[in-house]
């Protein structure tokens, strides 16, 4: 598939061939990808999951509970994107309410990775990054709650990167985590990542939580040498493929002129139970709107306690279910310290730590997950899936950039990908080094 | 055994901003259900809050006006329960640090005294929409939901109903003259809820605390004491206060005037209370914290300076100043320069007596404030009697002409203060009357009124009655 600088160069005529092209191109593929092929806008077609709003398309979180219902507004990143010779098209599957690490929990069914269809996209952007990785998309918009973008990308060969907490607009994202969630591009090189990123990052009235700070264009200088912080204590958590493919890497960059600085991280032990505690508590309330009161699908009752008990029991699978549970527990009197206040105490400890580590290093080198794609079916236990964010989440609690790319393939031939972490609102830096990393891999398709 | 009554106000007052205290929606009247509403107010996927700054400089203006604490930082948090009238089914409310904490108030007491009553603290919050009962239906109306609430929360200080109506009293009076909300009992920008307890006499421990709610009148406040009051005894006496009296929430049911338990004793509810990942906390510039030091004078300080500036009784300056509108009526009389003593006799006997035989207020009042400042400044000046600036004010009452000359021209009752003038009549009714006369100058006393009413029958009322007095007075001795 061309690439988004390409595309943009493109004509009207030239893209709506591009469009059909796309479209023939998914409905063929048995990948599951597009769940819908929706248009909105007029330019280079730009995938969008299924939790980002686009005025008129039924957006549903991959969820049962939001069936019938239709988005009456554009998410501020659909604005920019329609602004700037872009359009929505389509919707990517994805886990519902993006609480999962597979795609397999959605409303439409699993989705395939494009690399082995036995094998999982990861998720739970899963759709958008095996139609970009897939070559069925352009490039994507996905959220990143606490790796859900940059493990599916690595998962299926392509880019995925999670912008600064703050850098882009949440106003249309349907929450999941509102103090973790990000929207971010996953595209088929650096390059187009800086592009899409560009487009859709800056400052929101619409958005508390949106940063309100100076902000330049990224013009990527892939010759800048730069330090890199690599955590030795983090990797052997990993399979042997990714360890050799880490150490690889270093290499790589090492030859590229980059310096190598070694640290430790003493907290990442606390990352998950950190995550999950603060997740699920704001998950817990985030999708307590989905009541059957007012939009999407309401179940039968008599009363409105029935109302609330049999919406929510038909309309949400076991995973959502599990994570409001957790989150309403977390936060119910008696335990809301031990827990709630006690995992933000920790979440502060792993922002200092981070920042320790970039008052020495410009960048910090780490794997995305811990394996490559799992088979489809093969991960049961919530936990042990947990457990796969263990090199993602830190970095959403921290609420730092980072990018993850492809550098290289395992013996099955399924892509490796690792990602680099920058300072709060340093994305130039991190997509410097992105450059500089892509070209030293020398990763092929 | 003799009880003591323990009584704390928890107030919803309505703040009167443009738009809702998190999305841009007005707040205004819709004509119809759910049109004032966005994504933001209907709680759709993706939407998110932002804090409406005047809704925080109203609860500031609030804060100094009772010598409050106003934090320069506090925290909205999420309040968790279902109900259809909550779209997101949380309160994005207030919870460990409101905006405003330590304030108090004082209260006038009947018998003249004046009471502290400490305000524990007020918090923002946004009130939720309005479910519709239709038969078998129910029907959800969210144009109120997101409208700015500012929750004020007293100490448990008051000790009778008195007590809690002088106080409810007071702060309605301080959010009207703060321009902070219309505090409209019966339309609902104005609620509270009442906790009560009672004690035995000299017990330092609280008794069990019961709330009432839904109650719309400082009427029924009282009434809804007195009967939970009554309860609360009765049960105590009757030894079994331990089963009968449980912290719940009642309802005060006007039909049969009583309350009403409302949900079961066990349905204790955990909000679940956690800082709102979609705020930042809020944090006000020291321009803002200037700014809402601000405030106009309230019933307190006017009724101070009434006393002392202008020599007016206490009961009077209470009465003025009860209500916003009244006093400022009042104040712009006194712009004219008049006495303020006949400002007050005017406004609150005259203007008000009238006022209310035709069921308005004061705001509605026909006759504003200049125009009977200017009837006033007739009767200083002997233009018009006192007599005769009632018949202007009844005219006035019921017709649209303003100039004072006018009416009293059009009436007739130009007042002659001309000696001249007064003195021709008088000789002819003495002329008329000589034999009255001579039976006046033996010793007959009595008819000196007989001469005055003729006088003033002869200038058909007209005549400066003082000025008659002294000539006739004169002529006759
Ligand atoms: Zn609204």
């Amino acid at each position: 598939m061309i690439t988004l600088k390409v595309a943009l160069t493109k004509t009207k005529e030239e893209l709506a061939e591009i469009k059909s092209e796309l479209e023939n191109l998914a409905k063929a593929s048995d990948l599951n990808a597009y769940i819908g092929f929706e248009n909105s806008g007029e330019g280079v077609p730009i995938l969008i999951k299924d939790n980002i709003q686009v005025n008129g398309w039924s957006v549903t979180s991959g969820s049962k509970i939001l069936q019938g219902y239709i988005a009456p507004y554009d998410a501020t990143v659909i604005t920019k994107l329609k602004s700037s010779g872009m359009m929505a098209f389509g919707r990517s599957n994805m886990d519902e309410f993006a609480m999962g690490s597979t795609t397999e929990s959605s409303f439409y069914g699993i989705t395939k990775n494009p690399y082995d269809i036995s094998r999982v996209p990861g998720g739970s952007s899963g759709g958008a990054a095996a139609a970009v990785g897939g070559g069925i998309a352009i490039a994507a918009l996905g959220s990143d709650t606490g790796g859900s973008i940059r493990q599916p990308a690595a998962y299926c060969g392509c880019v995925g990167m999670k912008p600064t907490y703050g850098r882009v607009s949440r106003y249309g994202l349907a929450a999941y985590a509102s103090s973790l969630d990000q929207i971010g591009p996953i595209t088929q090189n650096v390059e187009d990542a800086a592009i899409l990123y560009d487009i859709i990052k800056g400052h929101d009235p619409r958005d508390s939580t949106s940063a309100d700070i100076e902000d330049s264009k990224t013009v990527i200088n892939e010759n800048r040498k730069l330090t890199i912080a690599v955590i030795d204590n983090y990797i052997s958590e990993a399979s042997s493929d990714i360890q050799k493919a880490y150490s690889d890497t270093i290499k790589a960059l090492q030859d590229a002129g980059h310096t190598i600085v070694h640290k430790n991280m003493q907290n990442t032990k606390y990352d998950i139970a950190t995550y999950y505690i603060l997740a699920t508590a704001e998950a817990a309330t985030n999708l307590a709107r989905f009541d059957g009161v007012r939009y999407g699908r309401r179940a039968e009752a008599s009363n409105v306690s029935d109302l609330y008990y049999n919406t929510r029991s038909e309309g949400f699978g076991d995973e959502v279910k599990r994570r409001i549970l957790l989150g309403n527990f977390v936060l119910s009197s008696g335990y809301y310290d031990a827990y709630y206040l006690k995992a933000q105490r920790v979440r502060h400890l792993i922002r200092d730590e981070f920042n320790t580590i970039f008052n020495e290093a410009d960048l910090i080198l780490s794997p995305v997950a811990p394996s490559v794609a799992p088979k489809i079916g093969a991960v049961h236990d919530p936990l042990e899936m947990y457990k796969s964010d263990m090199y993602t989440i830190a970095i959403n609690l921290a609420g730092l950039p980072a990018l993850s790319l492809p550098v290289a393939k395992d013996s099955d031939g399924m892509p490796i990908g690792l990602q680099l972490i920058a300072k709060a609102f340093d994305e130039q830096t991190l997509f410097d080094g992105a450059a500089s990393m892509e070209k030293a891999v020398k990763y092929t398709k | 055994m003799r009880f003591e009554t323990v009584i704390g106000l928890e107030v919803h007052v309505q703040l009167n901003t443009k738009s809702k205290i998190f999305c841009s929606c007005p707040t205004s009247f819709a004509e119809h259900q759910n049109t004032n509403t966005c994504p933001v107010c209907l709680a759709l996927p993706g939407a998110l809050p932002v804090l409406n700054l005047e809704a925080v400089k109203k609860a500031m203006l609030f804060g100094n006006a009772v010598n409050a604490t106003v934090n320069q930082k506090s925290i909205f948090n999420r309040k968790s329960y279902f109900y259809p009238d909550s779209p997101m089914a949380y309160q994005i409310s207030q919870f460990d640090i409101p905006i405003v904490e330590h304030g108090e108030l004082f209260v006038d007491l009947e018998d003249g005294s004046s009471k502290r009553i400490g305000i524990t603290r007020a918090h923002l919050e946004a009130d939720a929409g309005k479910n519709i009962h239709d038969g078998s239906i129910s029907k959800v109306d969210l144009n109120r939901a997101g409208t700015p609430l500012l929750e004020i929360v007293s100490e448990p200080e008051m000790r009778s109903s008195e007590e809690a109506v002088a106080y409810l009293r007071k702060l309605h009076s301080i959010v009207r003259y703060l321009d902070i909300s219309d505090a409209n009992m019966q339309e609902g920008s104005f609620r509270c809820d009442v906790n009560v307890s009672i004690r035995p006499e000299g017990q330092e421990e609280f008794g069990t605390r019961v709330e009432i709610k839904n109650i719309n009148s400082f009427r029924f406040v009282a009434a809804a004491i007195a009967y939970e009051v009554a309860r609360q005894t009765e049960a105590y006496e009757d030894g079994i206060y331990e089963s009968e009296v449980y912290q719940e929430t009642r309802l005060w049911d006007v039909a049969k005037n009583a309350t009403k338990s409302m949900r079961g004793k066990e349905d204790s509810a955990d909000y679940r209370y956690f800082p709102d990942p979609d705020l930042r906390p809020v944090l006000v510039s020291e321009e803002m914290m200037e700014e809402a030091k601000h405030i106009p004078e309230l019933p307190d300080a006017k009724v101070a300076r009434y006393i002392q500036e202008l020599g007016i009784k206490k009961d009077d300056a209470l009465v003025i100043t009860a209500l916003k509108e009244m006093a400022y009526y009042f104040e712009e009389m006194l712009k004219s320069n008049i006495n303020p003593k006949s400002a007050v006799t005017w406004l609150t006997s005259e203007l008000l007596g009238r006022l209310n035989k035709a069921g308005l207020d004061i705001t509605a009042s026909p006759v504003d404030a200049a125009t009977i400042a200017t009837l006033i400044s007739k009767i200083e000046s002997d233009a018009v009697s006192g007599k005769g600036a009632k018949d202007v004010l009844d005219y006035m009452m019921e017709n649209d002409e303003r100039n004072i000359d006018t009416i009293i021209d059009k009436l007739g009752l130009a007042q002659v203060s001309d000696d001249g003038a007064i003195l021709a009549i008088i000789e002819a009714v003495l002329n008329d009357n000589q034999d009255k006369v001579n039976e006046y100058k033996s010793g007959k006393d009595k008819l000196f009124g007989f001469f005055v009413g003729e006088t003033m029958k002869r200038s058909k009322g007209s005549a400066n009655p003082a000025k008659v007095n002294a000539l006739l007075k004169e002529k006759l001795s």
